[in-house]
């Protein structure tokens, strides 16, 4: 048996990202031995990507806003399939948590008095995105990362977490994965384990995620007996590059909307206002004089469509392609060199700016954009309690991106780093309440260790085996292609026979090289979590027979009050006994879905929904 | 596997020369890829990884210049590769990328950075002053834009410690590495120093113990920050000021007395200082201790075609203090130029 070194502690957060970086910061300042186990260096998870900013009701440009006013944006742009309680403590609590990170040396921009500066962002009523030029998500993982390093908090980096060990009667004990540099085994034992490890957006082929973003939280928790809810909600940023190939797929924040940005097709029209859904149309203008007056005076005018909900323009901009109006490269035009000077551009979105300058010699003040859809978010996650982060596993807890419910059927910009904040700290809280509650020591299992590493060197004595990265790029091809922005119930089927084969063929995938820093391995060790996860979205979008916030079907293009009042719940039954599939783990094919109903909102928040503003 | 493979580059092939190895030695491999348009270096690298060397390993994670983890030598200079155009780089010429030369060699084009990370727990972190009467109800601190501004600038960076690498006094110096805190953490001093809230005096630490007057203003770390943050004009120069004017200015001193600053002595600084933390924290905890190998020895004594006329030399990736002199105005266009305009 191959060996491995062992640590033990209080609570583990897997993911080192905002939401783990701030749970662990709660949990060790309740005194529990607390440690981050994390699958790339500190500081550099996918949160630095984060530019627009984090939604907080602070206030501090428009008295008007408050906790209910960002409550009832969340859910509207949710498309009130959210998670009601986690919307509102989001809501309530994510001022507290934006003034802390100030305490702990962020430093936002400045209002002329002196406060956090608040930008514009859609879906947002009033200005409420605290921010740093565009850098905004870089600041936050900074001060949290020098928080946590200055608490005390150990790291471990480049481990790539395997699988959850459970106790006999299936609470968390542990987990066991590996040092990437060394490729040696680790053994962890908890008390208490805290899934942070962000995203989904690797199984697609136009993404703006990192290679971290695999679904492990998402798959080792549904392996663990753990319920997923809603994974069909998937995000789709409206304006991701895609031209040329060396930015394809980076974001341009909606902040160049915010700031003026506008959308035009091939023939130079703003096209957004053909496509004002009746929901938004009390509050969008009309006109392009009336959307103009607005940038600099929100009551001179109504909102831009540009800024309508990310969905919404998606679907727009997916349209005109379709219609043949799209620019060369597939995508829309977006300009704001015709509409801000260049010194203006330069100086409200400099990393945008010098990013796209150098990666690939486009001049935004100068010249259009070319954007598209692109893979950005997944709403559906792990099923939490909204107040403790628990999941419906005993030891388990989960924030951020890889827990469901706080958005719905669609993310609002800025929500994201709000909701890590509110929710990391919460788990931290819930973890190590329950870390301090548990009698007797966890206890983990030699044998299921013994499996677990068993399945992860396995390829490396397949000769001549499949290549692990052919498997990956068809994988993204099918989840583009089938299960992309826009779905049908004829191409999610073909996507599930697409799934079942890439996952017979990942079974006999090989490997070559050792186990030191192998990306190639480090990949087939990705493979079962990503076949997971796309089986998970396929599955919840085959059901979801409705269009609702990121999931569209052409073949059902309303939305459907019915299918509105449920949360699509996938899970792995019989304690995952079924067929194997993977590296071990259980056959995609045993995963589940079922729909159950959402939490019944109270009346004094229904309210506040059908508030005119 | 492709050391067979010749170094040429026609028919819209690109050479890409790449250095494979561990701690023990390796040497430069050659891989011919199809050239495509509008791709980075770190594209190629994938293209080799997923069709010629699926062992490849190459630290990367972004692949949009935000998170600085893919630095490595290109054509000799330090730089991103999700940064460097392909189109940047001299056509028909084979691209070269090694890993960086200041630190141990984890494997192929990574390396063990773990020095950073001990570095950034000597800090003493943030210490805010208390807030006032006025700000309590405001419910936040107040400051206005143009003084935050000069810490934000350091705040920008991604921590891809090019800077570190490039630095001679730890590059061609290991033993350095003890006491000398390096470009990247003279600017979070620099940061901490100048930030509006902040009441630690890191000033002695920054003499005694981060060595900052081993810095002789080269310039070279401000050359090759893909942030473009003016890391020696407005971090280390203002901070060796303070620092001197600390020691040796009785004036300066007399005044503080006087004035009764606000920020700590340098001892109820350190005194802050976190508690270094348990060897658990760092990556590459398998080969810490072995000291960093020298590409410029055995190991790379038959690489592929490198010859010591080739005119980017290899083993010297990077002479950018000259560059850096030439070129008056250091953060005009500094970092991401390419080796050749």
């Amino acid at each position: 048996m191959t060996e491995y070194e062992t640590h033990d502690f209080d609570v583990i957060i897997v993911g080192a990202g905002g939401a783990g970086l701030r749970a662990a910061i709660e949990a060790r300042a309740r005194g529990l031995r607390t440690a981050l186990v994390c699958k790339s260096l500190l500081g550099k998870a996918h949160t630095v990507m984060a530019e627009g900013g984090v939604a907080a009701a602070l206030g501090n440009v428009y008295d008007e806003d408050n906790w209910k006013v960002h409550f009832r944006d969340t859910m509207r742009g949710g498309k009130m399939l959210n998670n009601w309680r986690m919307a509102q403590l989001h809501a309530q609590e994510s001022p507290d948590r934006v003034r802390e990170l100030e305490d702990w040396g962020a430093l936002f921009d400045r209002t002329r008095d002196g406060l956090i500066l608040q930008r514009d962002f859609g879906g947002h009523r009033f200005a409420r995105l605290a921010h740093i030029g565009d850098r905004t998500g870089l600041e936050l993982i900074r001060t949290l990362q020098q928080k946590a390093v200055a608490d005390g908090i150990e790291v471990f980096m480049e481990v790539k977490v395997l699988r959850l060990l459970h106790d006999a009667d299936g609470t968390v004990s542990g987990l066991v994965g590996y040092r990437r540099p060394s490729g040696e085994f680790v053994v962890f034992t908890a008390r208490a384990v805290v899934m942070a490890t962000g995203g989904v957006g690797k199984s697609w082929m136009y993404t703006s995620n990192s290679w971290e973003s695999t679904g492990d939280g998402h798959a080792m928790s549904l392996w663990a007996g753990a319920d997923l809810i809603d994974m069909e909600a998937v995000q789709f940023h409206p304006t991701g590059m895609v031209w040329p190939l060396s930015v394809r797929g980076i974001l341009v924040t909606e902040g160049v909307r915010g700031d003026g940005g506008v959308l035009r097709n091939s023939d130079g029209n703003r096209f957004m206002f053909d496509y004002i859904p009746p929901m938004f149309a009390a509050e969008t203008a009309d006109s392009e004089d009336e959307a103009d007056k607005w940038y600099d005076d929100h009551a001179a005018g109504r909102r831009p469509p540009e800024l309508l909900p990310r969905d919404e323009v998606a679907r727009s901009i997916n349209s005109e392609v379709k219609a043949g109006r799209g620019s060369p490269h597939g995508g829309v035009f977006l300009d704001i060199a015709s509409r801000r000077t260049a010194e203006d551009i330069r100086r409200r979105l400099p990393s945008m700016y010098h990013q796209f300058k150098e990666l690939a010699g486009v001049d935004i003040t100068a010249e259009a954009m070319e954007v598209g859809p692109t893979c950005h978010y997944i709403m559906g996650g792990v099923r939490v309690d909204a107040d403790s982060a628990a999941t419906t596993v005993a030891g388990l807890f989960a924030a951020g991106e890889v827990a469901g419910g706080m958005h719905g059927a669609n993310r609002l910009g800025g929500n994201s780093l709000s909701d890590l904040l509110v929710f990391g700290r919460r788990a931290g809280i819930g973890a190590a309440e329950f870390a301090a509650g548990r009698s007797g020591a966890p206890h983990v299992d030699e044998g299921q260790i013994a499996d677990v590493v068993g399945a992860a060197v396995a390829p490396f004595d397949i000769d001549g085996g499949e290549n692990p990265y052919d498997i990956h790029h068809e994988l993204q091809a099918t989840m583009q292609s089938l299960v992309g922005i826009i779905r049908t119930g004829s191409e999610l089927d073909e996507a599930l026979v697409k799934l079942d084969q890439l996952e017979e063929r990942a079974k006999k995938v090989g490997v070559t090289g050792g186990r030191r820093y192998n990306p190639g391995w480090n990949l087939t060790t990705d493979l079962p979590a990503m076949l997971t996860v796309s089986r998970c979205t396929a599955l919840g979008a085959i059901n979801r027979k409705e269009s609702r916030g990121g999931h569209t079907r052409d073949d059902f293009p309303k939305p459907d009050p019915e299918m509105g009042r449920v949360n699509f719940v996938e899970r792995i039954p019989g304690d995952g006994q079924g067929q194997t599939g993977v590296g071990g783990t259980p056959s995609i094919g045993c995963i589940t879905v079922t729909p159950e109903p959402i939490p019944v909102m109270p009346d004094d928040l229904k309210e506040l929904l059908e508030e005119a503003h | 596997m492709a050391e067979d493979q010749a170094a040429t580059s026609g028919n819209g092939d690109v050479t890409m020369r790449l250095w494979r190895g561990d701690d023990t030695g390796g040497e430069f491999f050659d891989y011919q890829m199809p050239a495509q348009e509008g791709e980075v270096v770190l594209d190629v690298i994938h293209r080799v990884q997923a069709t010629q060397a699926p062992d490849l390993a190459c630290r990367w994670n972004c692949k949009a210049g935000k998170c600085g983890s893919c630095s490595a030598e290109i054509n000799g200079r330090p730089a991103l590769m999700c940064m460097t155009r392909m189109d940047t780089l001299p056509p028909g010429e084979p691209v070269t990328v090694a890993p960086m030369r200041a630190f141990p060699i984890l494997r192929d084009l990574v390396t063990d950075v773990s020095y950073n990370y001990e570095v950034a727990k000597r800090i003493p972190p943030f210490s805010p002053r208390e807030k006032t009467a006025d700000e309590v109800e405001a419910g936040g601190y107040r400051m206005q834009q143009i003084d935050v501004e000069r810490s934000q600038e350091f705040r920008k960076c991604i921590e891809c410690y090019l800077c570190q690498d490039v630095c001679h006094v730890i590059r061609d110096h290991e033993e350095n590495k003890t006491a000398y805190a390096g470009p990247r953490f003279f600017a979070r001093s620099a940061e901490l120093e100048m930030h509006p809230l902040d009441v630690n005096d890191r000033r002695e630490l920054l003499q005694v113990e981060q060595g900052l007057g081993k810095c002789n203003i080269t310039k070279c770390c401000t050359e090759v920050c893909p942030e473009h943050i003016k890391i020696t004009d407005n971090a280390i120069i203002p901070l060796k000021e303070r620092v001197v004017d600390a020691s040796y200015d009785p004036v300066a001193w007399l005044g503080r007395k006087i004035r009764n600053r606000t920020k700590k002595t340098p001892a109820e600084a350190s005194a802050t200082a976190p508690a270094t933390g348990p060897a658990a924290v760092q990556p590459g905890d398998a080969v810490r201790g072995i000291p960093a190998p020298s590409r410029n020895g055995a190991a790379v004594a038959e690489p592929v075609s490198v010859s010591a006329a080739d005119p980017v030399s290899v083993s010297d990736p990077v002479s950018v203090s000259d560059h850096g002199a030439a070129q008056e105005g250091p953060a005009a266009t500094p970092g991401g130029d390419p080796p050749a305009e």
